[in-house]
């Protein structure tokens, strides 16, 4: 490199610099693009800075193409004619357009073409500048995902671009964000109003781009003033994202007791309405989650499908399990509870080494369904995640129907009947036999539903059950035997307690203290959260 | 004398007793007075897991003394089994000394991989012998008694006790899993050299903890006997048969269950400190619910209330078990569900109780 040609350089920058100041408030756009375009086709990386800058400022669609091409390796120049082209690959040619007026020129051989190279500043710019086309943009999302990019990075110096722009904005949301990032650059002003403005109007916002500036300037200033109106700009920001992390708790807390929720829910049928300590219930729900994913297996191209389908199929296999095993076994040691718990306790080795003799001991894999995956994203500080939110509502909708079914037809009122008083339903005609089974089936059928669910959630091995029936006992026996409010209540609270423990105690810790718990709060209160009351509370 | 008095209406007691006797006698003098190839002859291995199924025995008697006679369903057993385990476990682990891997003098190997630089306050006074004997006592009685004098004071009873006592192993198995806990997390207390100087791995020392379990179980059986033979059982068996109507002619039911539900995992934990050393190994998996179901099903199989019944169940148990997981360990899981319906549906006084419904018609 010469000396000459460096001047050469500079004497063009001037010129540039210049040239785009005294035009930039006229229809300019126009010889902006073409030096701009003049100036990529130089050789120096320079020059193309400039011209990365001059297309940004042109804000023209012309520009926005021409950097979108050179960002994608596109943008070439005709040896020949010196033109700058976009060239899109053809086979062995090259289908090439003019760069501004997107004419024609029809198809060129490699050897005719001069790409024109990029460095990694280049790319920067080029992304930088084209985040601000996108703020102009017609389209509010575009504008909106610009907006929210740059705030991401805490990008200060578009803020000199959005400023202009705030006061045309129409959506509220945008100029929300807009005007954050401008009282973000507002908190490195030498003017102290504008600074203590700019505080007061980013005090209580959680994005971490304001919480990380805050908190630089704080360190920095000797502005005592300003220093204690960041302090609370700051405290009200933390107390905000404390609430935020207190509701993300919570959700997860409500997700896990929807869990619970729908592993005991059957129990609580079987158990406390019937009165049958069913120990095979675990292997019931591992039954529903092992259907789930025989049915994928039967339909791998359409699992969202399959999965809907998996939940009728549970509830009818895990059903009919579930009343063979009434009439089987548990129908010969009615009014002997602790025999039934054994007995069914074999039932349950039996079924798991049967499914780890088909299927292998080994765990299995169920998909998620496409539209379970991904989150709900609220703001910066809170996002649900989709599958668990599923789950909460899928519960919730179980529960409704179980209590549909048990208040409102005329099993639910046989079921009921045979609970009270079995002898008196018998003289009112009541097959009370038959009821049993549909009543176990109706609970083993909801442990099957469960599976499904809980195949979205975990592994689906032969031990998917056993980890789940102790938990389901306490849900149980906590909410109070017989009550399916007080298995809904018990389910939820004690999934938001575990989540709310698990902070501090970890997670095994947690689960540890809250067995402890239920276990003194029995002695306490032997019939659980909701006892029956009045003669039912005898049998 | 008195001790044999107990034993004059026990005609199935007495038999088991003498049938102790001649294995406590004859497994140890056909180990160490034939060789190899005599057809008699019992391997030291055999020894040992003979052994087991004793301390099994004995933790069956105990679990009989409470299901059988008080009317409780204890699915937490395996618990105390597993903490006079661990007692023992930690005496066995002190003695190791400065023969661990890592050669430190004090602290047992686990904790010198998890950068511990002291003993806890709990691992202290284990190295004495009878310190260690003690605990295997006091520390499953103490936990019993405090469990049951909260359950037992509010009347928690039937199926809401079996599956509290089932959560109360269950939390205890996730707490002994856990590192911070000091008992050695998953891997538990293992790599054990002696006790009271003697190699564990001598012909001599596990015929002496072979007769040691059976004398043990022996004399658990006898006291276990002379609790059910005294007024004290007599009671127990009135809470077992009519709680309320027991309470109300003025007996302290709460008294007369802690008491007996105390001693039952005392006898629980002695069991265990003797299971230890002759397997070598006490792991947090002792304490899953399954275990100590699996513990009911040993009284179920044998015959509840017969305590001989127990033990009997839980050696025929066992044996299968070994049988079965060695030869054919696709069926045992099977053959155990199944024995647990079979048993409840067609014999609910076990095996035993065959024997006893001929007795009757001669």
């Amino acid at each position: 490199m010469t000396i000459t040609k460096q001047i050469k350089t500079i004497v063009l920058l001037l010129l540039l610099v210049l040239v785009t100041g005294t035009s930039s408030f006229a229809d300019a756009s126009e010889p902006k693009l073409d030096q701009a375009v003049e100036l990529l086709k130089g050789k120096k990386f320079q020059q193309k800075y400039q011209a990365i800058e001059l297309l940004a400022e042109s804000a023209s669609p012309q520009a926005q193409n021409i950097l979108k091409a050179l960002l994608e390796r596109r943008l070439f120049k005709l040896k020949k004619t010196k033109q700058l082209v976009i060239a899109e690959k053809q086979g062995k040619t090259y289908q090439v357009q003019q760069a501004v007026s997107l004419e024609d020129l029809g198809e060129v051989k490699k050897r005719a073409l001069k790409k024109i190279s990029v460095n990694n500043k280049m790319r920067t710019l080029i992304r930088s500048a084209l985040a601000s086309f996108d703020l102009k943009n017609p389209d509010r999302e575009k504008r909106l995902a610009a907006v929210k990019q740059i705030l991401d990075k805490a990008d200060l110096e578009k803020a000199e671009i959005i400023r202009p722009m705030l006061p045309q904005e129409q959506d509220e949301e945008i100029a929300e964000a807009m005007s954050i990032i401008i009282a973000l650059s507002d908190l490195s002003s030498d003017d102290a109003k504008q600074r203590s403005d700019a505080v007061t109007l980013l005090s209580g916002n959680i994005h971490p781009s304001v919480r990380n500036a805050l908190n630089q300037l704080q360190q920095q200033t000797d502005d005592k003033a300003l220093a204690r109106s960041i302090e609370q700009a700051l405290d009200s920001i933390d107390a905000k994202l404390q609430f935020y992390a207190v509701i993300e708790n919570l959700f997860f807390g409500l997700s896990l007791g929807s869990v619970l929720v729908l592993a005991a829910i059957g129990l609580a049928i079987t158990f406390g309405v019937m009165g049958v300590i069913n120990m095979a219930h675990g292997e019931l729900i591992m039954i529903g989650a092992y259907t789930t994913y025989v049915i994928q297996l039967l339909m791998p191209d359409s699992i969202g499908t399959a999965t809907l389908i998996a939940i009728p199929t549970a509830f009818v296999v895990s059903g009919l399990v579930g009343i063979a095993i009434e009439r089987g076994v548990i129908r010969f040691l009615y009014g002997r509870s602790l025999e039934t718990l054994l007995a069914t306790f074999g039932i349950s080795l039996i079924l798991q080494q049967t499914v780890r003799s088909i299927f292998s001991p080994l765990n299995r894999s169920v998909e998620t369904p496409s539209w379970m995956s991904g989150a709900w994203e609220i703001n910066s500080a809170l996002s649900l995640t989709l599958n668990r939110l599923y789950i909460i509502v899928f519960c919730l909708l179980v529960f409704a129907a179980l209590f549909f079914v048990l208040k409102k037809t005329a099993l639910g009122l046989q079921v009921r009947a045979v609970s009270q008083n079995r002898a008196m339903a018998r003289a009112m005609g009541v097959r009370s036999e038959w009821v049993d089974a549909m009543t176990f089936g109706l609970g083993s059928g909801v442990a099957g539903i469960a599976g499904v669910a809980l195949s979205q959630l975990t592994n689906v091995g032969p031990n998917l059950g056993q980890s789940y029936i102790i938990d389901s006992f306490m849900v149980v026996v906590f909410g109070g035997v017989g009550n399916l409010w007080g298995t809904l209540v018990s389910g939820m609270s004690l999934g938001v307690a575990n989540k709310f423990l698990e902070p501090w105690s970890g997670a095994v810790l947690a689960k540890i203290l809250v067995l402890v718990f239920i276990i003194l709060f029995i002695q306490k209160r032997p019939k659980g959260l909701f006892p029956q009351k009045g003669r039912a509370a005898e049998g | 004398m008195k001790m044999l008095n107990v034993l004059k209406a026990d005609r199935g007691g007495q038999i088991f007793l003498l049938l102790l006797l001649l294995i406590a006698v004859a497994v140890p003098l056909l180990n160490q007075y034939t060789t190899a190839d005599n057809p008699l002859h019992i391997s030291t291995y055999t020894v040992a897991l003979l052994g087991k199924y004793l301390a099994f025995a004995l933790l069956a008697v105990a679990v009989d003394l409470v299901w059988g006679y008080l009317g409780i369903l204890s699915l937490g057993h395996g618990a105390f089994f597993a903490l006079g385990g661990y007692a023992m476990g930690m005496y066995l682990m002190r003695q190791i000394g400065e023969r661990g891997v890592y050669g430190d003098p004090l602290l047992p190997d686990f904790m010198v991989f998890l950068n511990w630089d002291s003993l806890p306050w709990f691992w202290h006074g284990f190295d004495m012998f009878w310190f260690a004997m003690l605990m295997v006592m006091v520390v499953p009685g103490v936990l019993a008694f405090v469990f049951g004098w909260l359950a037992f004071r509010s009347r928690v009873t039937g199926v809401y006790l079996s599956i509290i006592t089932q959560a109360l192993t269950y939390a205890l198995m996730l707490a002994f899993f856990r590192n911070e806990m000091g008992f050695g997390g998953n891997n538990g207390l293992t790599d054990f050299k002696d006790i009271l100087g003697f190699s564990l791995q001598d012909d001599s020392t596990r015929i002496a903890l072979f007769v040691a379990s059976a004398l043990a179980l022996a004399f658990g059986y006898l006291a276990c006997r002379l609790i059910v033979t005294s007024r004290l059982g007599r009671v127990a068996v009135a809470i077992r048969d009519a709680e309320d109507r027991t309470r109300f002619t003025g007996y302290k039911v709460e008294h007369v269950k802690l008491a007996i539900f105390t001693f039952s995992a005392v006898l629980a934990g002695i069991a265990g400190a003797l299971y230890v050393p002759q397997v070598g190994i006490i792991n947090p998996g002792e304490f899953s619910p399954l275990n100590s179901i699996e513990i009911v099903i040993w009284v179920a199989v044998g015959g509840r209330a017969t305590l001989y019944g127990a033990a009997a169940g839980a050696l025929m148990v066992n044996y299968g078990k070994t049988y079965f997981t060695a030869a054919l360990p696709e069926v045992w899981l099977f053959a155990l569900g199944a024995l647990f319906v079979l048993v409840t549906i067609f014999l609910p006084k076990g095996v035993i109780g065959l024997f006893r419904a001929k007795d009757k018609q001669t």
